[in-house]
């Protein structure tokens, strides 16, 4: 009779749900779930998994479902946007400051990671030069590097490497095409021509002749100066030579 | 097997990611079927079979790869799943926990009671073992674990690991003749 028991009991194997092998990729993190939330210009495709975001990409770039996750194999489910982590994004969409989103780097070399930290700091309606995150992240000479390691921002417009412009001022390059750079300034508060029509006359800094202070010139500081006292500089030698400090908030590079 | 478990445990101590979606499809069948079987209650199978893989794979993440190499996998697994068992026998929900393996309107509870071979009578016999009796009868024979396993698994000697095999099958068979005699 234990004979048949044992065979009994053998029998008593049951598949596990397949929602099981899902849910532990996405418990551990090997896989993350993606959703589509509204955008500053478009609506984007964004990833998560329990570290934080892991990726963004504007609607406009991705076919469909399929597309996305083609392009991003980690990316393998749809899911719903834990409440909290949504409502992160939601205040980080609205003011364009990143805050208190969690993001997942951890794939990223170290260069990166600094590179794109440093880019999460530049507020909103204001741009700076590849040279100024090369030189805040303390490596000065790595202004192409810093420039091929936001080409790469798995998370572009959450972390904004569109505020990041060449070093002559011009708006320059971007993943998703110069255009949408410029739209999604636009929708900043930037003039993409005033910035472009600066560049040409080789303005990189302006400074107000009553402080003595010079700004980058989409710098909050910069932007208060008025105009009969606003000082336009093509280096920072000429602004230093002319007795003017650096801002201490934008901390403009040479 | 042993093979079977030397190439896994080598592949994650030296690709943890790449390796770990093997150990999940190799192991969530029978982990699912023996903690149901313990548990007796789908959702909260799922659950406990999903809390031990990644719980699991957090463990992994922090051990040593020497250590990942030599993990004997099925029994460290267990311990992990009979902890969790434990911890939600102890938190127990006071709704009944016995839901049939099929969905059968047509079946009353008579019916039910009359079908002494379905999957519902033997998990009401299993559940007239004791913990320890119950827990190795699964792991033994529904799972297929080794003794020295169970052991590992339950933190009992191997010994009295086949002892609870031994009895609790007994009691098994007691069970089910003394049925036959109603």
């Amino acid at each position: 009779m234990n004979e048949t028991i044992e065979t009994v009991l053998q029998g008593l194997t049951k598949k596990a749900p397949t929602s099981v092998y899902g849910n532990v990729m996405v418990g551990t993190g090997l896989w993350d779930e993606y959703a589509i939330v509204d955008g500053p210009i478009e609506s984007m495709y964004v990833a998560w998994n329990p570290r934080g975001i892991t990726t963004c990409v504007p609607v406009s770039i991705v076919g469909d479902d399929a597309d996305f996750e083609s392009r991003h194999p980690r990316s393998s489910r749809r899911g719903q946007l834990p409440s909290a982590l949504a409502s992160k994004l939601d205040r980080a969409l609205d003011t364009g400051r990143l805050g208190a989103v969690p993001v997942d780097l951890s794939s990223l070399g170290d260069f990166q990671k600094a590179v794109l930290r440093k880019c999460a700091e530049i507020p909103p309606g204001e741009i700076r030069p590849y040279g100024w995150i090369a030189t805040e992240i303390g490596n000065p000479g790595a202004v192409r590097a810093v420039g091929s390691a936001l080409g790469r921002n798995p998370i572009p417009i959450l972390i904004p490497c569109h505020r990041v412009v060449r070093t002559d001022g011009s708006i320059g390059n971007y993943a998703y095409g110069p255009q949408m750079k410029r739209d999604l300034l636009t929708s900043e508060g930037l003039d993409p021509i005033t910035i472009e029509e600066k560049a040409r006359r080789h303005v990189r800094f302006t400074g107000s002749d009553t402080t003595l202070i010079y700004c980058y010139p989409t710098c909050r500081h910069a932007r208060r100066t008025m105009e009969q006292h606003n000082v336009e500089f093509r280096s920072s030698s000429e602004a230093e030579a002319a007795g003017y400090r650096a801002c201490k908030v934008c901390r403009p590079a040479a | 097997m042993e093979t079977a478990q030397l190439a896994l445990t080598g592949a994650l101590a030296e690709d943890l990611d790449a390796a770990f979606p093997d150990l999940v499809r190799s192991r969530q069948d029978r982990l699912y079927s023996g903690v149901l079987r313990i548990v007796r209650h789908h959702a909260d199978a799922a659950d406990i079979t999903q809390e031990t893989l990644i719980r699991a794979y957090r463990a992994l993440r922090g051990y040593e790869t020497n250590r990942i190499q030599t993990l004997r996998l099925d029994g460290w697994l267990w311990t992990i799943a009979l902890n969790l068992c434990r911890n939600r026998a102890r938190n127990a929900h006071p709704l009944p926990s016995n839901v049939p393996d099929t969905q059968d309107p047509g079946r009353g509870p008579e019916a039910e009671a009359i079908d002494r071979t379905g999957t519902a009578a033997w998990d009401e016999r299993l559940a007239k073992l004791t913990g320890p009796q119950r827990n190795a009868v699964v792991l033994r024979h529904v799972v297929g674990l080794s003794y020295r396993e169970i052991s590992e698994a339950s933190g009992r000697p191997t010994g009295t690991v086949k002892a609870d095999v031994h009895r609790g099958l007994d009691r098994l068979k007691k069970l089910f003749e003394a049925e036959a005699m109603r």
